[in-house]
Order: C-alpha cells, then structure tokens, then sequence
C-alpha cells in the first residue's frame, strides 16, 4: 500500500470518527449559543442514545423477526434500513424527551445564576446520569446489535471502507442538511439565532424564550443521540462512561470551530477526528487521547474565538 | 505571637504527643478507623488548597487531581530511588544524627520521618511548578473555559504518566516506604489551612478576594490579577501535591487512574458542600464526604437494604437492579449533592464571603437612602471641629 493510499485511508477513518464529534459537537454549540454555558452532560446524552437504541433494536430484532447475528448476509435492504431508522429515530426522540427534562428540572432554576453555578450543576447532571445508568445496566460493557452488516465496500481498490463508517459519514450529511434548513428556514430556528444573538430583545419581541431553549436541547440531543447509534454500529461496544471523552472533545471541536457557530462545530468536529485518526495512524497511539485537549489550549490561547467565531466585545 | 500560629503550634504539639502516644496502638487495633482517619487529613488538605483557588479566588478549577498525582508520583519515585541512600545519610551506621539518636532507639522512626517529609516537600514543589506552568497560559481564561482548560490539563498529566515507563506507565507505581501517619498528614493539613487562612486574611490576600468579586474593576484599579490568580494556583498545586505525596505513601500504590476526573470532582463537591471560599466549610465538608460514604457502604450492608428491596419490588412489580449498588456509589450522592445544592443553596452548607458582605454593603447604602435625622445631625457634628 502507497503512501498516498494510506493516507487518504486515515483521512476516511478521521472523517467518520470527526463525524461522530461533530454531530455532538452541535449540541454544545447551540446550547451555548442560546444559553452561554457549557452543557457538560451533553456527552452522556450521547451514551443514553446508544442505550435506549440497544433496547429498541431487540424489539424491532424480535418484531421483524429478523435473524441477531451470524445470518445477517439474508438481511434484504428494506428491512434494514426500516430497522436501523426505527432505531435511530426512536432513540433521537426519547435523547430530545430527556434533554428538555433535563433542561427544565436542572438549567431552569438556574437561568439567572452566575454561569459557573450552572456549570457545577451540568457536572452533576452529568455524573448522575452516568451513574444511574451503570446502576441500572450494570458498568461492564455491553454488546451492541448489528444493525446493518459491516463489510468493506467493493471497487475501491486499496482502500477500506467499512459499510458503517459509510453509514455514519453518510448520516451525518443528511443530518447537518435537515439541521441547516431548521435553523436557517423555520419560524424556531429564526428564533434560536434571534436568542443568541440578544435575548432581552428577542423576549421583547414576543419570542417564547423557554420554548426555543427547550427545542434547542431537543435538537441538540436529538442530534448526539443519533450520534451514539452511529458510533455504537461502527464500534458495537458501548459503556455507561462512553460519553466522557467524546463529549469533552467534542466541546474541543465546537470551540475549535468558534463555539456558537453551527458550521464551525461541524467542521471542528471533522477536524478534530481528522488529527486524531493521524496522530494514531502515524506512531502516537498513547496520545490519542491527549490531543484533543492539546488543541484546546492551543486554540483558546491563539485564537479564543475559533475558527469561525465572531470577537465579542466584554460589556462592563 | 499571633493567635493563628499559637494555634497551628497548638495542633503540632497535639499531633506529636498523638504519634509518640495513642498511634501506634491505634493504627494497629482500629486499623479501619485509621485508614479513615489519614483520608480525612488528605482530603483536608485537597479541599482547602482548592478552596483557594475555586473559592477564594474565583478561578474554578477542574484539575485538583492532576497536580495531585505529580506530587504523588514525584514523591514516590523520590522516596523509592533515593530515600534509602537519603535514611543512611541521616540514621545509617555512619549517618550523621546516628550518634545522638542511638542511645534513645529513635534513629529507624527519625530516617522515616524525614524521607516523607523531605519526599512530600519536594512532590509538593514538583506540583507547584507543574501549576505555574499550566497557570501561566491557562487563567487568562474564565469561567468555564478556565474549567475545561484545567480538566483538559489534568487529563494530559494523566496521558502522560500512562506513557512514561519510569513510572510505572499502566502497571502503576508502588511506593516502597509506606509511612504517612497521623502527624504529618494532619500537620501538612494545619499547615495548608494556616497558609490560606493567613494568605487570603493578609492585605496582600485581599487581591484574590477582589478577583473574585469583580475581575475588570480590580484590574481598573491597577491590581494585576494575573499575578494573583496564579499565585493562589501555585499554591493550591503545591499543596495537591503533598496530599499527593501523603496519599501514595500511605496507599503504598498508585495507579494512573486513581487521579481521573472523577477524583478532582470529589474535591470539588467538597469545597462547594462547604461552601466556596470558607475554610472552615471546606474542613467540614471533606470530613463529612470522607466519612458519609463510609456510612453509606456500611447501610449497604445491613439486613435493611434487601428488605427494603424485596418489599419495593412486590410494590412496583419491577426487578431492580441490587439497591446496594446505589449507596455504595459515592458518585450517586455527590451528583445529587452538586445539583441539590446549586438550586437550593448556592453558597453551600457554611454560607460565603460574598454573601455576607454584600449584606453589609447593602445595609450601608440603605443609611443615606433613609435619611436619617440623627444621622444627618450626626455627620454634620463630626464636621464641626474641622471647620475653624
């Protein structure tokens, strides 16, 4: 295998593992856009995803009576793709459900408090949700089911190309399209923008300021949600701290991007997977997990506002 | 003499009759009691030091752990590789204090003490100048960029102990001389508590206070808050650092993992249970969440627990998980904690500066607003004499 070839195969591989980061990373992004603090249980809502997506997938295995593993070659497209977006769907409904009752019982009370009280508190969310997770489904790791069937994709020479890193590149495509025609189209995503940019004057406006925030978190994790599935079919082994580096370093890559900013957390998301997949693939396995925070020192002391952040001037 | 330093003169002399006297006997007959007893100093020291920083001066900190474990490894690997050569230096057949210490049998007790005490100093350092390094780039930030950029921090020095085969990488370290006792891990905390109390009660400790209460008008007012805010860093590293040190000499093994996230968020509840920037809340707290756990593991085990299970699930009609499980979770509470006390009870159990002088402020502002007539006459009498 070429340099060249090997290269671009680390490329694929950091794109659809950056796939994953930037679809949580929208999370963070929005949620601070409209709320100015950082949502650090976004990341275990991303693990939730994959739990509740593991329970949806043996009813639908039961129900279409489909074969669980082994025979997965008799799979036909149909049933697949109804089941896998049964699955996704369910859990992006039920990720929404919890990020707005998370938002309500937690946030809420909050909304006027200094930003670092609402900080510890997301922690705690955080914590909370990670453990009552490990209580209920137990710490050890669990098997997540097949959804569709992972083989290299043929006709592409040297190159691998797994069918689920194609599904989670291919995902998150339309995804990012359906957010961008929500925030930029609908009458609430016009009022998300509004909110983030003045809230005081979009309350005066008339904007239901706690419906946005509430739709914002359901957009959100509706988005990690499906960002846990995605993840769970490349890799099927999911944990109730899966969601730890992950959501950190997808908060690594909304600020990478200039954190507020939609496109920016999309591309930071990239980004970051990108160098990630590069510095593993190229002699620094160790410090894989390490570079996400060296960008995000480097980032915040080069240029705080990211990429494609806008300065914000501070008001006394 | 001040009163503080009578007091913390005080507690040593306690402490050494303690450690000549009941330690021994102690440690050996309630070796559990013991065992809680060290992780209460450890955790006294973890909390106050970060209280400084978190509390104090307003720089929320998420990376206690990270400095603990430079301190911790530093310590150790100091105390491994050149305590032994340091002992026979001090008390070895031709040691220097051999001649004094051999007629009354303390030179073995003498050699221990000072390698924990000379090996905690110097993880102690070593962590204080690993937190000048992070401070230095990292507090221009604020608020919860300055928590995301000192978590990432802990994480690095965490990744890069995992790398570093001299120190055990993934195996983990074992610290040869296990000697921390009751004197030096509570002498380090009075030490610890002098240190702030007399940092933050001194004029020179008013400019963490003022960095806290408003960043830009202290900065208005020529304070350079830079300076102050990785002053307070450096010493809230130093002394995570001798927690460090104090805690892997006592545990006698130390793994990466034990300073994870999760270990700087068991300081942080404890100085927010205590409430930011009390000292004596932060005492406080890290007994109670020392000792709660305990508590909670030992509920787990009685008779109570499954009865109480059994008669919820014919109730319910679920089978639940073993409700054990959530009592021995520490992390269970501390998540409620965290949640429960910032809707309730921002300035945690022992209230705050902040809160108290912001009374005092606004009853002071109230005065010209009622206007007085005593106090109106009142003014004008105190001006009598200076007019001529």
């Amino acid at each position: 295998m070429s340099e060249v070839i090997l290269f671009i195969q680390q490329l694929l591989n950091g794109l659809s593992l950056g796939s994953i980061y930037a679809l949580i990373a929208l999370g963070y992004t929005m949620v601070y856009g409209v709320l100015k603090f950082i949502n650090f249980a976004h990341g275990d809502i991303y693990m939730l995803g994959a739990y509740f997506g593991l329970a949806v997938a043996g009813l639908v295995y039961s129900f279409c009576q489909l074969d669980k593993f082994g025979a997965i070659s008799t799979h036909t497209f149909v049933p697949i793709f109804l089941g896998t977006g049964a699955v996704m769907l369910s859990a992006m409904i039920f990720c929404a459900i919890v990020g707005v009752l998370i938002e309500r019982i937690a946030y809420r009370p909050l909304r006027n408090r200094p930003r670092l009280n609402v900080l510890i508190t997301a922690i705690g969310v955080s914590l909370f949700l990670q453990n009552m997770t490990q209580f209920f489904v137990g710490a050890q790791p669990q098997a997540f089911k097949q959804l569709i069937p992972v083989r290299a994709i043929e006709g592409l020479g040297d190159l691998t190309v797994l069918s689920s890193q194609a599904a989670i590149i291919l995902s998150t495509i339309i995804l990012l399209v359906v957010l961008r025609l929500i925030v930029m189209k609908t009458k609430l995503g016009m009022a998300m923008r509004a909110l983030s940019v003045n809230p005081t004057a979009c309350s005066l406006m008339g904007v239901n300021i706690d419906l946005v925030i509430s739709f914002t978190f359901a957009l959100g994790s509706a988005l990690a949600a499906a960002a846990g599935i995605l993840v769970a079919m490349d890799s099927p082994s999911i944990n109730p701290l899966m969601g730890n580096l992950p959501g950190i370093k997808a908060f690594v890559a909304a600020v990478l991007g200039g954190i507020g900013n939609i496109t920016g957390a999309a591309v930071g998301g990239l980004i970051i997977g990108v160098l990630e997949t590069m510095v593993e693939g190229y002699g620094f396995p160790q410090l894989r997990d390490a570079i996400a925070f060296a960008v995000l020192i480097v980032i915040l002391l080069w240029k705080p506002t990211g990429i494609f952040g806008r300065v914000e001037r501070e008001k006394v | 003499m001040s009163r503080a330093r009578a007091i913390l003169i005080g507690s040593f002399i306690v402490l050494f009759v303690f450690a000549l006297t009941g330690e021994p006997v102690f440690s050996s007959r309630y070796a559990y009691f013991y065992d809680i007893l060290i992780n209460i100093g450890i955790n006294i020291i973890l909390a106050v030091s970060l209280n400084l920083v978190n509390g104090y001066t307003g720089q929320f900190s998420l990376g206690h752990s990270g400095f603990m474990a430079v301190g911790a490894y530093a310590a150790g690997s100091w105390s491994n590789h050149l305590g032994p050569a340091f002992a026979d230096l001090l008390a070895g057949p031709h040691g220097i204090l051999t001649p004094l210490l051999q007629p009354i049998g303390l030179q073995l007790a003498l050699a221990d003490n000072a390698v924990l005490l000379i090996s905690t100093l110097f993880g102690g350092i070593l962590a204080a100048i690993t937190g000048l390094a992070v401070g230095i780039p990292s507090l221009r930030l604020r608020g919860d960029y300055l928590a995301i950029v000192t978590l990432g921090f802990g994480e690095i020095i965490r990744t890069l102990i995992l790398n570093i085969d001299f120190l055990g990488a993934a195996r983990g370290m074992s610290v040869r001389a296990t000697h921390t006792n009751v004197f030096w891990t509570f002498g380090f905390a009075a030490v610890c508590i002098y240190v702030v109390l007399g940092l933050v009660n001194s004029t020179y400790g008013r400019g963490f206070l003022t960095v806290r209460d408003d960043e830009v008008a202290a900065e208005a007012m020529g304070i350079n808050t830079t300076k102050y805010k990785v002053i307070a860093f450096v010493v809230g590293a130093f002394f995570a650092g001798t927690a460090g040190s104090l805690f892997g000499h006592f545990t006698g093994y130390l793994t990466p993992e034990g300073f994870n996230f999760f270990k700087s968020v068991d300081v942080v509840v404890m100085v927010i249970l205590g409430g930011m920037g009390s000292t004596a809340g932060a005492v406080l707290a890290a007994i109670l969440l020392t000792v709660l756990p305990e508590l909670l593991r030992a509920l787990a085990h009685t008779d109570f627990v499954p009865t109480l299970q059994a008669s919820l699930e014919s109730v319910i009609k679920v089978h639940l998980p073993p409700l054990q499980g959530l009592l021995e979770n520490r992390l269970i509470l501390y998540s409620l904690l965290l949640i429960i006390m910032m809707i309730t009870r921002p300035q945690g159990l022992f209230g705050d500066f902040a809160g108290s002088r912001k009374r005092v402020r606004s009853a002071g502002a109230k005065v010209p607003d009622a206007e007085l007539p005593g106090m109106a006459a009142a003014t004008k009498t105190s001006r009598t004499p200076r007019t001529p």
